[in-house]
């Protein structure tokens, strides 16, 4: 198939005479990618072998925690209590994480919602979910902001801690960082397509944009489940 | 995996809108957001009553893998996808098992010889 069309493309350009052959290849390549996967709309298939891509990093970054932490020999900081909260004068352990954990799979229920509300042209609830979904993400960044802050204070820097293990303050910085970097992209995406929405710059085109912005959202909260079993719950 | 509804996507008219006449319906977000409510309940609980050995990984990581399958089957909508694209997402990941085990040994590898060598400092 991919044959036919390139010769085709071939022909027509050597008609015209147009030099940039190498770029029309190009082009012809990546529109290929619709018969690829027939009926599957092109950017929601360009933004899952994105997320494929965006899965290796997050996994290089856990994997190279794994290997650093079963390496060291300095025992590593327990993350029941760096990450416990004085609350109601009790010392609850790790529930940060659990309220930031609950915060995000609320996000992700309304952002399905959303894509749902969506292919049913229901613009007003669209956008309101969307836009729910964004200030949960909002208020899972605060929270990360917040922990960041506290064991900043506590003396957590990259190469040095108070309580073990030198690696432990890279691989956090480094893993909730990049998350964290993700949430907050996702956060104005969010914002842009559902001011979109609201407008009704889908109504010809179709809502496939508020299901391809669902993926990525969906893909947030899929890296941290990760995140939360490796470096977390071990 | 295809007999779900919204996959009669040869009858639709336009392949962006393959869900506009049969998507799943809400009723099921709610369920597996609850699902998902209850599975990070119980996986916060498994450090919570502080249990430890296998057991404490064997609960982890089932409730991390049964959270990560029903986002990406059911909020990621990858349960009523074509079986090339499910494949061509699902399957490179796969290759991570490898790299995963390589670096275990070699961790194993480095954490002996930092025992033998340098004490039991570093």
């Amino acid at each position: 198939m991919s044959t036919v069309v390139r010769t085709d493309a071939d022909e027509t350009a050597m008609e015209r005479g147009g030099p940039p052959q190498a770029l029309r290849d190009l082009t012809a390549d990546w529109a290929g990618d619709q018969e690829a996967f027939c009926q599957v709309h092109w950017g929601k298939a360009m933004m899952w072998i994105f997320l494929l891509s965006d899965t290796f990093i997050f996994s290089s970054f856990l994997v190279s925690y794994m290997t650093m932490r079963s390496s060291v020999t300095a025992p590593w900081p327990n993350a029941s209590e760096v990450f416990a909260l004085t609350l109601f004068g009790q010392s609850i352990p790790l529930i940060l994480i659990a309220i930031m954990t609950f915060v995000l799979i609320s996000s992700s229920g309304t952002m399905a919602m959303a894509v749902n509300f969506g292919y049913r042209r229901n613009r007003k609830v669209t956008a309101a979910l969307m836009f729910a979904t964004a200030i949960l993400g909002a208020t899972f960044v605060g929270m990360q902001a917040f922990e960041w802050t506290k064991l900043i204070h506590e003396g957590v820097r990259p190469w040095e801690n108070p309580w073990g293990a030198e690696q432990f303050g890279a691989s956090f910085f480094m893993i909730t960082g990049f998350h964290g970097l993700h949430v907050s992209a996702g956060v104005i995406m969010l914002l842009i397509v559902a001011s979109k929405v609201l407008r009704g710059h889908y109504e010809q085109r179709g809502y496939a944009a508020v299901e391809i912005a669902g993926l990525y959202w969906h893909f947030v909260d899929l890296v941290w489940v990760f995140i939360f079993a490796f470096f977390y719950l071990w | 995996m295809n007999h779900a509804p919204g996959h009669d996507v040869a009858h639709s008219e336009a392949p962006a809108l393959a869900h506009d006449h049969a998507s799943p319906p809400i009723a099921l977000y709610l369920k597996i957001w609850g699902l998902l409510f209850v599975l990070s309940a119980l996986s916060y609980a498994v450090d919570y009553f502080q249990v430890e050995g296998a057991l404490r990984w064997i609960l982890i990581i089932t409730f991390m893998l049964l959270k990560a399958g029903l986002i990406v089957a059911i909020f990621m909508h990858m349960a009523w996808e074509r079986m090339a694209l499910v494949y061509a997402i699902l399957v490179p990941p796969l290759a991570l098992g490898t790299l995963v085990y390589l670096m275990w040994v070699e961790a194993d590898y480095t954490f002996w010889t930092r025992i033998l060598f340098l004490g039991a400092g570093g």
